[in-house]
């Protein structure tokens, strides 16, 4: 079944603690080539029927992402695809 | 007649039974609003208490924003309601666009629970008219996710329209830009606290009496406003 993919990241002039904090960590296991990490989020949706970017996108813009301080990208992934982000 | 204050309950709120007994020392009738009942009863006011609406999922607020008493909230604050979000509260009003801005993660990740003195700046608002501009108030604070952000245009228009309302004295608990910990919208009837102010209103429990205020205010706010 394919699906839309959204990914939601906070826009880069807000601060990520999360991500610091975890860039922080990374020298404890012997990582001292990262100049810094962002988290953010992924959903995946599946439509009853076929995928709708634009529906997508709405519901991203309403609910999934608070675009004060967040972006937002969609994309329709295949289960092929999705396999591959797994593997 | 006896003012009639709402306060909502909704998955996950907290502090639901806190707030509607500050209502009730203020002097005002609680009313007791469901998240899934649209009506608000007739109330002349709402408050939106702290807690983790919905878990907290996805954002915080940003699920109960949905909610069925919510789209009477939203309507019925544009319409002039007096409206005050605590905490949780205060993250609701953000993703209603009520109130400008967002509340993100404390910059120090870690949740802050302390007694914690305020300046009301704005005291023309219907939540902060029984105080004087600049008085110092002490209530708690108890956020894991209290760091107001707004782009600097919105902050600098928020600080010329005096609509911060209170600012964190003695040591900004959570990173809130220019330690922002309460603002209110263009009318001054919806105000955001991060802060507690329903948990200082009894000497037993409390830091101070000083949260009371905000609840009085709204009760001589009803009085002054046009029927």
């Amino acid at each position: 079944m394919p699906r839309v993919v959204v990914d939601v990241m906070l826009k880069p002039e807000i601060l990520d603690p999360q991500g610091q904090a975890v860039a922080n960590a990374l020298p404890r296991l012997g990582v001292s080539d990262v100049a810094s990490v962002r988290i953010g989020r992924r959903i995946e949706i599946e439509f009853t029927g076929e995928p709708d970017l634009d529906r997508a996108r709405e519901i991203a813009d309403k609910l999934l992402a608070n675009p004060v301080i967040e972006d937002f990208t969609v994309h329709v992934v295949t289960a092929d695809e999705n396999a591959g982000a797994h593997s | 007649m006896t003012a009639r204050v709402g306060v909502v309950t909704f998955p996950g709120s907290l502090d639901d039974g806190d707030a509607a007994r500050a209502v009730r020392i203020a002097g005002a009738e609680p009313v007791r609003l469901w998240h899934g009942d649209p009506d608000l009863h007739g109330v002349d006011a709402v408050v939106l208490p702290g807690g983790f609406s919905y878990g907290d999922y996805l954002r915080c607020g940003a699920i109960a924003r949905f909610a069925p008493v919510m789209e009477t909230v939203v309507q019925a604050a544009r319409g002039g309601l007096p409206v005050l979000g605590i905490c949780n509260g205060f993250q609701i009003l953000c993703e209603a666009h009520l109130l400008p801005g967002a509340l993100t993660r404390n910059q120090h990740l870690h949740f802050r629970n302390r007694d914690q003195v305020l300046r009301i700046e704005a005291a023309g608002t219907a939540w902060t008219n029984a105080f004087q501009p600049g008085q110092e108030v002490l209530v708690p604070v108890k956020n894991g996710e209290g760091c107001y952000v707004a782009d600097p245009a919105t902050l600098d228009r928020l600080e010329a329209e005096g609509r911060v309302v209170a600012r964190y004295l003695g040591g900004n608990p959570n990173g809130s830009q220019r330690d922002i910990a309460a603002i209110t919208n263009e009318a001054g009837n919806v105000v955001g606290i991060m802060p507690h102010p329903e948990h200082a209103v009894e000497a037993l429990t409390g830091p101070s009496l000083d949260g009371l205020g905000f609840f009085t205010s709204v009760l001589k706010h009803l009085v002054g406003a046009p029927a």
